[in-house]
């Protein structure tokens, strides 16, 4: 017998859950004021504008560490719940569960390199990651950021990832 | 920018006062420890603030590229050519290995060569040794001379 689909209400929720869970138990994304809105598997980080993360005030403009950073998290982010998206529309892991304390290890950054394509201005931004490759041990992810328009991105950057062994069967 | 002092005192209160102008680096309470032709030592204080694995209590990558971002333009800027203004072309990020929780992370950058509008950069980051690094990084900056 074919089986009902769930509430939307239901999924959303979990989802929304478990992406919570993933950014809110890190303290750097929020002192940063980075968060993610998702749209079904697709995330978008958006680094909400405060006065201390300009570098140079006479710009002013955006400290290219912390353009650095939001790319870094980002691409952190967006690979982690890749593999934490598989895990719970698969029923290994129950979104319910999940807390920062329960949360899958994190990938580690191996390297990072950073274009800066334009000054980041004293407003939002917004980026993107693309997980190019994602084998057991090591991930390749590019990630693009912008701010007023889409296709004239101010940052770009790529990076790779160690994997987190897989928890024990 | 003004044209850098020659003398050593000098040439660190310039440093001191190039970070404190910038407000995100205030935001990290970021210090300079040493500053000479070219090259800059600055340290960042440990700050709970700025873990990025809750699980294992260790700092942000990204907190220690904006160390080594900042220690980069500030090796820029007391280059002995005395570039105007600088800015971040791209910067690689190698990340050895984990910073130990509760310590103060330093980073030493050197500008090691400087044409008319760029300047090539070095540097590396530590929580005690920098022969024992947590990160190195090498980037290119744009400069105006």
């Amino acid at each position: 017998m074919k089986r009902r689909p769930e509430p939307v209400q239901v999924v959303k929720e979990r989802r929304d859950r478990a992406l919570n869970a993933l950014v809110e138990g890190i303290p750097y994304v929020q002192f940063l004021g980075i968060s993610f809105e998702r749209h079904g598997d697709e995330l978008t980080g958006v680094l909400a504008y405060d006065d201390k993360l300009i570098g140079n005030p006479a710009l002013p403009a955006l400290h290219g560490g912390v353009t650095a950073a939001f790319l870094e998290t980002t691409a952190l982010i967006v690979l982690s719940w890749q593999s934490l998206w598989d895990e719970i529309e698969e029923g290994r892991i129950e979104a319910e569960d999940l807390s920062p304390d329960t949360m899958p290890r994190l990938p580690k950054v191996i390297d990072i390199t950073v274009d800066y394509l334009r000054t980041g201005l004293p407003r939002d931004a917004y980026a993107r990651a693309r997980v190019n490759r994602s084998g057991r041990r090591y991930a390749s992810v590019q990630v693009e950021a912008w701010q007023d328009n889409r296709h004239r991105p101010f940052a770009q950057a790529t990076g790779h990832f160690l994997m987190p062994p897989a928890p024990a069967a | 920018m003004q044209d850098i002092p020659p003398d050593t005192d000098a040439r660190r209160d310039f440093a001191r006062r190039f970070i404190q102008a910038l407000p995100h680096c205030g935001a990290l309470n970021m210090g300079v420890e040493e500053v000479g032709e070219g090259y800059a030592i600055l340290s960042m204080p440990w700050d709970d603030r700025l873990v990025g694995d809750p699980a294992t209590g260790v700092i942000h990558g990204g907190a220690v590229s904006t160390l080594m971002d900042t220690c980069g333009g500030t090796a820029v800027m007391t280059h002995p050519k005395g570039p105007k203004t600088t800015a971040t072309l791209d910067l690689r990020i190698d990340y050895m290995r984990a910073a130990e929780p509760g310590k103060a992370i330093s980073a030493k950058a050197t500008c090691y060569h400087m044409t008319r509008t760029v300047a090539f950069v070095r540097a590396v980051a530590s929580d005690g040794d920098f022969d024992n690094p947590v990160a190195t990084a090498a980037g290119a900056f744009a400069v105006t001379t």
